[in-house]
């Protein structure tokens, strides 16, 4: 018996369907394109309009009072390393990629997540496939996106965002799980709305749950950014791939500790948003 | 005060026969129930499931603290949940304010919950995020009051559990004992005239809880409250409650007034409990006195008319003391102006004891 006729192969099926969507969807992934191509142009702009020292200047006091002295010294590090490593307008690329991939994200996950912290059979369902999305090597994702967003930020963003989607998801169903039970029953005895319950009681409980959450995806959206320069993605993952494929042992590293610096400063801003949360009393003169 | 509105004999939650059975093959357990009349081993043996309050009938009167009293798993947490239908009762039927509750709509159960009844738990459950002042409101914001006057009211009611200094602090800054105030001021705040109380103090040290159980009797009584009261402290339902109800394995075993338990417990069950608690300030003087001719039987050459006077509702630290001052071993009992009886050292003593009266 020929061992080939038993062998598995998806892509025989997958192609066809990618066709196919290509075919009947081109106008609906079309309108996706622009949308999030408008989306990023505008932040990226935003963050490289005025000269790099002063957003470097905007971005301190912003976290200075926002968050804490501690994390805009972090944040004016950062920054000016990818400033004088010379990858400026490459870091607020990526930057801007991040940001929009974990707003999208965040956007499908944190729903999703809810609707299974409620139904435990949606969440039966849902499990496998996020454990196929996580355990899946991220770059093999962009192979679709780019089969049908072609090259391009796009298809770097559509991976990302399936990349980023299952911590969030998985922990926005925990937080909304630990929600404390005699909380709930508070809600239910005061005799509050549901929509009151998830604004006034659940969100609050669940938020260092989600922060969590939010800076997982954060950073897992960074790793995932950095590689889709593989498929033409520009910023800093561009340059490592630059460095790679020329040998540049320097560029690769500048780009390289570029990307720890972004890495550093999107971990600390909103870990210092999550440490803000859990002290309601210091941040508040009682 | 408002009691010249209240009318005691009105009666604000009416329990009929409620059941609730826990379970999957609850509904079929219910149906056994009201057409075979199952037990509750038969719905355990039958069913698989657990009868978590059986044929519980009580009626809670404008203006009374009724206290349910039993140990842990003894249904009282269900039987309260069940009065706002936190619970659904599996059987019967239960009216607040004249209104099935089990008939009301989402909106209406949510109107009666916010405005009529309210709720402390023995947890506290405060926001950690929200203030003394904005945990205090927030019945009122949920109800959709403006703000102004939901920080307003919950500040006055802070003033009454007296926390009107702690305003702006957060829960966590505050004891154990000023936390459960707070949850006290949410439900006033509210201005219910029924509140549920499940074991609010059970999770204090000794000398507040005191403190606290004769503050919530004074305040509920001051602004003519009524209270549902649940503890697994005899001696907590008898200083607070008006009337008490015993509850073993989600049956009431006996409803009475704090004396009426002590003194005639319905069985050996309630006999057990009653048998540690002081009687002094519980047993009146009306059921330890022999009658007057029984005494003058015994005591021929003793006249009731010379002896000192109380009331029947004397109790017995009063008649002690009655007795210390006296020259005789006697005191009368008078009502309307006759002598009904005679209290004597012998009763005295029996009436501490706890065993029964002769008469």
């Amino acid at each position: 018996m020929n061992p080939d006729l038993l062998q598995f192969s998806p892509g025989a099926y997958l192609a066809p369907a990618v066709d196919w969507l290509n075919k009947n969807f081109h106008p609906f992934f079309d309108a996706v394109t622009k949308l999030i191509e408008a989306v990023l142009g505008a932040i990226e702009t935003t963050l490289l309009y005025p000269p790099p020292y002063a957003t470097i200047v905007i971005a301190v006091l912003l976290t200075a009072f926002l968050v804490s002295v501690r994390v805009s010294v972090v944040t004016a590090i950062a920054l000016a390393f990818c400033l004088l490593a010379g990858f400026w307008t490459a870091s607020m690329q990526t930057l801007a990629l991040v940001t929009v991939a974990v707003i999208i994200s965040v956007a499908i996950a944190f729903p999703l997540g809810v609707l299974a912290s409620r139904y435990r059979k949606f969440e039966a369902a849902i499990r496998p496939v996020l454990d196929i999305m996580q355990t899946v090597p991220p770059w093999v994702y962009l192979i679709p996106a780019v089969m049908i967003f072609s090259l391009g930020r796009v298809p770097a963003i559509i991976a990302t965002i399936v990349y980023g989607i299952p911590p969030m998801l998985r922990l926005t169903t925990l937080a909304f799980n630990q929600v404390p039970k005699d909380l709930l029953e508070l809600g239910h005895a005061t005799g509050a709305s549901p929509r009151s319950i998830l604004f006034k009681i659940e969100i609050p409980s669940a938020t260092p749950t989600l922060l969590v959450g939010l800076n997982q995806c954060i950073l897992l959206s960074l790793a995932m950014v950095v590689l889709a320069g593989l498929v033409g993605a520009g910023g800093l993952g561009a340059e490592v791939t630059r460095g790679l494929t020329r040998m540049e042992m320097g560029l690769g590293l500048r780009a390289g500790l570029s990307i720890v610096a972004v890495a550093i400063l999107l971990d600390r801003v909103s870990r210092g948003v999550l440490q803000r949360q859990q002290a309601p009393g210091a941040a508040k003169p009682a | 005060m408002n009691t010249a509105m209240n009318d005691p004999a009105e009666v604000l939650v009416d329990c009929q026969s409620v059941w609730k059975i826990f379970g999957s093959r609850a509904q079929a357990a219910v149906k056994a129930i009201s057409e075979r009349g199952l037990s509750k081993k038969q719905v355990l043996q039958d069913f698989d499931c657990v009868v978590g309050v059986s044929d519980a009938s009580l009626q809670v009167h404008r203006g009374e603290i009724f206290c349910i009293m039993g140990l842990s798993g003894s249904g009282k947490s269900t039987l309260i949940r069940l009065l706002n239908r936190l619970i659904e009762p599996s059987l019967g039927k239960i009216t607040v304010k004249g209104k099935e509750i089990a008939r009301l709509n989402a909106a209406e159960l949510r109107a009666m919950r916010s405005r009529n009844i309210g709720m402390v738990f023995q947890s506290v459950a405060l926001l950690p995020n929200r203030t003394v002042l904005e945990n205090a409101g927030f019945g009122l914001e949920v109800r959709g009051v403006a703000k102004d006057e939901r920080n307003r009211t919950a500040h006055a009611a802070l003033e009454k559990v007296g926390l009107g200094d702690w305003t702006a602090r957060y829960p966590r800054e505050l004891s154990g004992g000023m936390q459960q105030r707070v949850g006290l001021a949410r439900a006033l705040a509210a201005d219910p005239e029924i509140i549920l109380m499940d074991e609010p103090f059970s999770a204090l040290d000794p000398l507040i809880r005191r403190q606290l159980q004769d503050e919530f009797r004074q305040l509920t009584k001051s602004l003519g409250k009524s209270a549902v009261f649940i503890t697994h402290d005899l001696e907590e339902a008898i200083r607070i409650g008006d009337r008490i109800a015993i509850m073993k394995d989600g049956v009431i075993v006996q409803v009475g007034t704090a004396e009426e338990i002590v003194t005639k417990p319905a069985d050996d069950y309630v006999s057990d409990f009653v048998a540690g608690i002081s009687r002094i300030h519980l047993v009146k003087a009306h059921s330890v006195m022999r009658p007057v001719a029984e005494f003058k039987a015994a005591e021929p050459h003793c006249d009731v008319n010379v002896l000192l006077r109380t009331s029947p509702e004397a109790d017995i630290a009063a008649l002690i003391d009655l007795t210390m001052q006296s020259d005789r071993d006697a005191i009368s009992v008078v009502e309307n102006g006759a002598v009904i009886g005679v209290v004597t050292i012998r009763g005295l003593l029996r009436g501490v004891a706890g065993t029964p009266t002769a008469a």
